[in-house]
């Protein structure tokens, strides 16, 4: 008996340990790393909601979802953050993703009303150089310069299938010529961002394809005002990235509280210095001190998801032709 | 030798031979059965493949062109610093992609260190991106595995020969048509075909150095097929295309690399009489210079970029080294569990099939068996948990043709040395093994342990589809740091990287040849 009642000790100890509850999210490797927002995050939010908040970084944005589709209906995750704008139709198909239940005043460059996807963050494409080159207006005067760029393959990162809905949104048809004419600025395709800019950074090239706040990370974190981003008048193509919950979350109130964190001007002030973007909800101290502001809205292109989606494929044709020349 | 008793037991190589193969193709089969319709290969696959074959074919042919001088040179002199340079060349073969990469370009690139010396001299920059520019990336990483490889050869010819060679009075040419030329004809091809399985599945460093679109290789289509178009049928399928291009080249390999061995001797130290004249020595020192140079360059670049982040490096940075060391231990040992049997059940004969299953290791995209992997596993266990093992097991499988290429050829010498000798006494396969078999692979196991240890640790591998924050590996670590612009950090953390693989290598290296001149 006495045993028993020791056994149930244990029994009522461990189920007393397995009470805090444990909100599992699965995101970009930067966004874990010592100096993406992550860390901060999970502090921040483990403070208020008596969670164990854990983070699990899985390549980006377009690894996360192929791996919540190889997971199905069993993955461990509750949410994930870190899909953009052009995933946004692919994820809504799966149907892995319900309804957030969060509501909030976006400063985003559009109207949002998704039910299921919610916006953390936001930034624009742009080509980056030090403040010493005369940078091009636009595509065409890019093409006619004899400037190098690197940029990065679409097929394996966000940032090069932004370039390449960029330049379909703003040239249409004729994007097949802007790429024939910029294929000898291009000194190569890397695999992903970083080693892009690194090459850039290393002097192998003028032009690196990146963000309109990624001057202001050199700015602010190292106090360099060596580098800044070309403003083209095509306009520019936007990145909203965005979180969602699992609707095979085991802890959906949770899930939802945590989203809704993600708008919390303590999490935006994290992303902004973290992950180097824009805020989706303005906090209430405003941008960063040397951020710069955005460009206005009608400089920005952004297509609508399913659009993007239709479009991905051809404008994917379309580069690879100009550039396997 | 096929049909010879052999004191060996055969099975333990074939169950070690049927574990390989079945992890392997199993990853591969449960990537295939969670695949929905798809579209097939497209003509742009076929694009790939062939891109895919001719560099391939490129790199592993001109590897293996300029490391047999280098090998010989190597072998035919000592010099102070010799066993540092031999040590050396395991080096440029373990560095994690990205940053070879970087270091390669600080060296060749536009803004590099041969275009500002060009500069100067008001000549154009090095026009590094195209095919050349691939190969020559692919050179950098091989030629070093491949001078090893190949300086083995030289070392398992009997002092005996060169002595009785010296005795007759054979000259360089002499030596080369009698002793040189038939090692070479052994070694060579199975040299030349894992470096052509490792071209096989290149992306980052085909696709950078490439310049562009045009250097699509059937990786970087496995990669797109998975994570753009979510397509695992075609996935699975440009897998298949890389197996079987491996397996063709493994069997073009074994037909040439036929052949008997030169048997054992007495296994006294080498040493050489012949290409003494002061032409030869020139030559020699030339050719290792050169190849020195050549190697020394990218990592210096690595080392000047990284000696500044060095000191700030971050907790998570050397908590992720010791996890990496970690993985890279266990994967040693688990390669050498595996590659022990197999190698003994090749030298003892009729292992064709087991060099096979060694080779699939480097045959099938990591992707696909990190997937596969997944797959089986997901459903029924916590996958993040076993990150580590399981990376470690990976790299272990991925090490295997390596070994194998290392392992085999001293065994089956061994074997035809000593076995009917064993036999006649009527020795066990145990103590045939522990007795004969592994103490004379000394230095090939310290070899073939330290180029698994220093792969391992430079090996992106599985993990990236596996890691939470904590169970990180330091090439996951200095991704991350890339990715949130901590360049310098990452830069740190790659010569850290750099030097826990050498001295790893350099460790086990040393120790397998601690009774011998290297």
């Amino acid at each position: 008996m006495k045993r028993l009642a020791i056994a149930a000790g244990f029994l009522c100890a461990t189920a007393a340990g397995a009470q805090t509850p444990e909100l599992t999210v699965y995101t970009y490797d930067s966004f874990v790393s010592d100096f993406g927002p992550g860390p901060k995050i999970e502090k921040a939010f483990e403070a208020q909601c008596g969670c164990d908040l854990n983070l699990v970084g899985a390549g980006d944005g377009a690894a996360l979802l192929a791996r919540l589709r190889l997971e199905g209906a069993r993955s461990k995750a509750d949410v994930v953050l870190g899909l953009d704008t052009s995933l946004i139709d692919p994820a809504r198909g799966s149907g892995l993703f319900a309804e957030s239940g969060v509501d909030a005043e976006y400063a985003l460059p559009v109207e949002w009303d998704d039910p299921v996807f919610v916006p953390y963050d936001w930034g624009l494409f742009a080509f980056v150089h030090n403040t010493d080159l005369k940078a091009p207006a636009n595509f065409r005067d890019l093409a006619e310069s004899d400037l190098k760029i690197v940029i990065q393959d679409p097929r394996s990162s966000t940032p090069g299938l932004g370039l390449l809905l960029w330049i379909k949104t703003a040239y249409g048809d004729a994007a097949p010529e802007i790429w024939a004419k910029l294929a000898d600025n291009i000194l190569t395709v890397t695999k992903g961002w970083s080693e892009s800019y690194g090459l850039f950074l290393n002097g192998e090239a003028d032009m690196v394809l990146s963000y309109t706040t990624s001057p202001a990370y050199h700015r602010i974190a190292e106090d360099d005002d060596s580098k800044t981003a070309a403003v083209f008048d095509e306009g520019h193509y936007a990145q909203i990235e965005v979180a969602a919950k699992l609707a095979s979350s085991d802890q959906p109130e949770l899930a939802e509280q945590f989203l809704q964190f993600m708008l919390s001007d303590a999490a935006q002030a994290a992303i902004m210095t973290g992950n180097w973007m824009y805020p989706a909800v303005l906090p209430e101290g405003g941008l960063p001190e040397g951020f710069g502001t955005p460009l206005p809205a009608e400089q920005v292109l952004l297509l609508p998801s399913d659009e993007a989606a239709a479009l991905r494929d051809l404008a994917l044709d379309e580069w690879l032709t100009a550039l396997s020349r | 030798m096929a049909d010879r008793a052999v004191p060996l037991a055969r099975w333990p190589g074939w169950s070690t031979g049927t574990l390989v193969g079945a992890l392997i193709l199993g990853a591969l089969v449960a990537v295939a059965l969670r695949a929905e319709p798809g579209a097939g290969l497209r003509p742009a696959d076929w694009a790939a493949v062939r891109f895919t074959v001719v560099q391939a074919v490129l790199s592993a042919l001109i590897s293996v062109a300029l490391a047999v001088p280098v090998a010989r040179a190597l072998a035919r002199r000592r010099f102070a610093g010799r066993r540092a340079l031999v040590g050396l060349l395991g080096a440029p073969f373990i560095l994690p992609v990205i940053v070879a990469v970087l270091g390669l370009l600080t060296v060749f690139g536009r803004a590099g260190w041969i275009s500002t010396a060009l500069g100067v001299l008001n000549l154009p920059p090095v026009q590094i991106y195209g095919l050349h520019g691939v190969v020559l990336a692919h050179v950098f990483f091989n030629l070093p595995l491949a001078a090893r490889l190949i300086l083995q050869g030289w070392q398992e010819i009997p002092a005996e020969r060169f002595r009785l060679a010296a005795q007759l009075g054979a000259g360089p040419r002499e030596i080369w048509r009698l002793l040189e030329r038939p090692m070479l004809m052994r070694v060579v091809p199975s040299a030349a075909t894992v470096i052509f399985a490792i071209c096989l599945s290149s992306f980052a460093v085909a696709l950078t150095l490439g310049g562009g679109p045009r250097a699509t290789t059937i990786e970087l289509a496995i990669y797109q097929a998975f994570r753009f178009d979510f397509d695992l049928g075609r996935a699975a399928l440009l897998s298949c295309v890389q197996i079987a291009l491996t397996v063709a080249a493994a069997l073009v390999a074994l037909q040439l690399g036929r052949g008997d061995g030169f048997g054992g001797g007495l296994e006294r130290p080498v040493q050489r009489w012949d290409a003494n004249t002061f032409g030869h020595r020139l030559l020699d020192g030339a050719l290792i210079a050169l190849a020195a140079l050549f190697l020394m360059l990218p990592l210096a670049a690595i080392i000047t970029s990284g000696a500044a982040g060095l000191p700030g490096l971050p907790a998570s940075v050397w908590q992720a080294a010791l996890n990496s060391v970690l993985v890279a231990l266990a994967s040693t040992v688990a390669m050498l569990l595996l590659a022990l049997p197999m190698a003994a059940t090749v030298a003892a004969g009729r292992g064709g099939a087991i060099e096979l299953a060694g080779l699939l290791g480097l045959a099938v995209s990591p992707l696909v068996i990190g997937t596969g992997l997944f797959v089986i596993l997901h459903p029924v266990t916590d996958v993040f948990a076993l990150a580590l093992p399981l990376t470690a097991l990976v790299n272990a499988v991925m090490a295997l043709p390596f070994a194998l290429r290392i392992l085999i050829p001293r065994a089956r010498q061994i074997v035809a040395q000593n076995g009917r000798l064993a036999l006649s006494l009527d020795m066990s396969s145990t103590l045939f093994l522990l007795r004969i078999l592994l103490p004379r692979m000394r230095a090939q196991i310290g070899f073939a342990a330290g180029l698994a240890a220093a792969l391992s640790m430079g090996d992106l591998g599985v993990i990236a589809l596996f890691a939470s924050p904590e169970r990180t590996t330091l090439p996951l670590q200095i991704y991350r740091l890339m990715g949130a612009y901590q360049m310098q950090a990452a830069a740190g953390a790659a010569l850290l990287l750099l030097a826990l693989s050498m001295a790893l290598f350099w460790i086990f290296d040393r120790g397998g040849r601690g009774h011998a001149e290297a």
